[in-house]
């Protein structure tokens, strides 16, 4: 039958580089690229990983924008399915579809001070924006990472936290419980936010983590100045396709994986204030 | 328009035809009780002198009076069937893995050229398929299934001369008469105790067959009927969507309705089973047991299922009141900014299968009720 388009379902066969354990039951995976990888991808959009025999899931792409062929992903072991992808060693093969969805705006945010605000494993989707900003400083104004996360022992990516700074960017870390030897901020996110961080009339917000997290966050960065346009912010639905096909990934009027993941807080600040949607 | 009049003798030339053309011809049937659709291939097949009669819950096969000696043939209206069931299965594989050590050997699942021909088309059911071809072939990706099978199909579609009690399709501006993307149309007329149907072509390869049959010349009288039939129908239809029910559901997304329908509806996902636009699938993994190869299914899944909303941590919609206004406000209003359109068609199909009788009609006026 004629011009029946490539099957957006069926994964691609990728080989595991390199495994990295980042944490107790955290794993970034770097993949093998492949012809399609050339094409590269726009840091916040997500994968959909296959772990041969067990099933698929949706995870963010945590790599470098500018080293493309390489494919990027930090998983926690939350389930079946990436409870199986971070069991995989260097030489596995799993299947991967995609890059699916829309980006972080940075091109929006080009000569502007630069906000990134994180929670917890939120973080990962971030990396390519904190890598791109690290990799060409001139590009934006001030950067500023907020990153708040359970424990000292549960701060993501703490071996690259002193190039970030390093390299010119703000970083601001906060834990909800210190342990022995803490000698850091200690709280929620929120607390870390201060005006004279960044210049709110132009400034670009993107925000990672837990719901509850970002809402606040939003707030509080609302609160400081920056309009709900400027703010952005990445969804989690349930997704099964990735594609907009499957219809799991309803947010109201939006399709997370399709008009998202990253929205603006204009876009989805009235959604997220109603329970159950 | 190319048109003609046939007997029932050019009704089977026309079933004979589709056959002989390579195409898999289906049609209403009764099974078991109900109107279904199945493979058709003599017009004895269809059922003869039935009505269906539909309420909330409730949905019975009765034997029509005969005026004038006619049986009707297309005297039902919808049953539990749609024809998303051929376009969109239920179930189907997408892909199969075999693992063996080295690497991964993925295998597209083998592309079935199916050439359906769908005898029996209703009005709603033609905006059904367009609303459902919005989804799954109109946007970036494309379900490559469905697009196969879409484009091997033939319609004939049929103008219905009866509404169904739960029928509001005028209110959803889908029918009753046939409009849009179809082959051929079909309408049964019985004036003068003559059983004949009106047959029109809607598209090039509909006028290429209708040429081929033994029909005679439509005359005025015919295209008459036709349409006072129509509009009969159309006055027939007892019940309506509220006009305003995007705007009214725009402003009721925290209404205390909601936990009214609650304490009714037994999530038991019947009304999106017997939609005909409804599309959500969930994909599972079916893996042999020796672990060398495993296959991927793609399955019709339902937003009352509570697994549907799982996010790490548990479902997002956990209430019966949550999950009722996903469905009722995805279909009549986020369908529209996510696809262009509403996501419902007026069939009622949704009020007949209600194992308690929830009727959409109905929750969108009291909603608006307790709005005032």
């Amino acid at each position: 039958m004629s011009n029946v388009p490539a099957d957006p379902m069926l994964p691609r066969p990728v080989r595991v580089l390199e495994r990295r354990r980042e944490m107790e039951g955290v794993v970034t995976l770097v993949l093998e690229g492949s012809p399609q990888e050339q094409d590269g991808f726009q840091p916040g959009q997500f994968n959909m990983l296959y772990a041969p025999g067990v099933g698929e899931v949706p995870i963010s792409i945590s790599g470098d924008p500018a080293e493309p062929a390489q494919l990027t992903h930090t998983i926690r072991s939350v389930g079946q399915v990436s409870h199986a992808l971070t069991r995989l060693q260097p030489g596995d093969q799993l299947g991967v579809r995609g890059p699916f969805g829309t980006g972080w705006p940075l091109s929006d945010a080009a000569g502007s001070d630069l906000v990134v605000a994180a929670g917890g494993l939120g973080l990962a989707p971030l990396r390519p924006v904190l890598l791109a900003a690290a990799g060409n400083r001139s590009r934006f104004g001030r950067v500023v990472l907020y990153y708040g996360t359970r424990s000292p022992d549960t701060v993501l990516y703490s071996g690259e936290l002193e190039a970030w700074r390093a390299a010119g960017i703000d970083v601001h870390v906060t834990v909800d419980r210190a342990a022995p030897g803490w000698k850091g901020e200690v709280g929620v996110v929120t607390q870390l936010m201060r005006a004279e961080h960044f210049d709110a009339g132009s400034a670009v917000a993107l925000l990672c983590g837990p719901e509850i997290m970002m809402h606040f966050s939003a707030q509080t960065l609302s609160g400081l100045g920056i309009p709900q346009a400027r703010i952005h912010l990445s969804m989690e639905r349930n997704m099964n396709c990735g594609v907009g096909l499957c219809g799991h990934c309803q947010f109201g009027p939006r399709l997370v994986c399709r008009d998202g993941p990253v929205f603006s807080l204009e876009q989805v600040a009235p959604l997220m204030k109603i329970k159950e949607l | 328009m190319l048109q003609c009049i046939l007997d029932t003798g050019g009704l089977q030339a026309l079933i004979t035809a589709l056959w002989e053309s390579g195409h898999q011809v289906l049609g209403p049937q009764v099974r078991d009780d109900a109107v279904v659709y199945a493979r058709l291939r003599e017009v004895a097949q269809l059922p003869a002198g039935i009505v269906d009669e539909q309420e909330g819950g409730r949905y019975r096969l009765h034997r029509t009076v005969i005026p004038e000696g006619v049986r009707p043939l297309f005297a039902h209206v919808v049953g539990p069937h749609s024809w998303k069931r051929f376009l969109h299965p239920p179930q189907e594989p997408l892909w199969r893995v075999e693992m063996d050590g080295q690497g991964l050997a993925i295998q597209p699942a083998e592309a079935k050229e199916a050439r359906y021909a769908f005898f029996g088309v209703r009005a709603c059911e033609l905006a059904a398929m367009a609303i459902q071809d919005r989804v799954l072939k109109g946007g970036e990706h494309v379900d490559s299934a469905y697009l196969r099978r879409r484009q091997g199909l033939f319609t004939v579609a049929v103008n219905c001369t009866r509404a169904a009690d739960t029928c509001f399709c005028v209110s959803m501006e889908s029918g009753p008469a046939v409009k849009g993307d179809f082959d051929l149309q079909l309408t049964e007329l019985t004036a003068g105790g003559e059983h004949r149907f009106l047959l029109e072509a809607g598209s090039e390869a509909g006028e290429k067959l209708l040429e081929r049959l033994p029909g005679r010349a439509a005359e005025q009288a015919a295209l008459d009927e036709k349409a006072a039939l129509l509009a009969a129908t159309a006055r027939q239809m007892k019940r309506a969507m509220p006009a305003g029910a995007a705007e009214l559901l725009a402003d009721s997304l925290d209404s205390s309705h909601w936990e009214s329908v609650a304490a009714r509806c037994l999530h038991c996902g019947n009304c999106t089973s017997v939609c005909p636009t409804c599309f959500c699938t969930r994909t599972e993994e079916r893996s042999a047991l020796d672990g060398r190869s495993s296959e991927r299914w793609r399955l019709q899944d339902s937003c009352f299922n509570e697994g549907f909303s799982y996010i790490h941590g548990g479902a997002l919609r956990r209430s019966a009141a949550a999950r009722y206004r996903q469905w009722i406000t995805h279909k009549l209003l986020h369908w529209r900014e996510q696809f262009g359109s509403a996501g419902c068609t007026g069939c009622g199909r949704c009020i007949t299968w209600c194992p308690v009788g929830i009727d959409i009609t109905e929750e969108v006026h009291r909603l608006a009720e307790a709005k005032a």
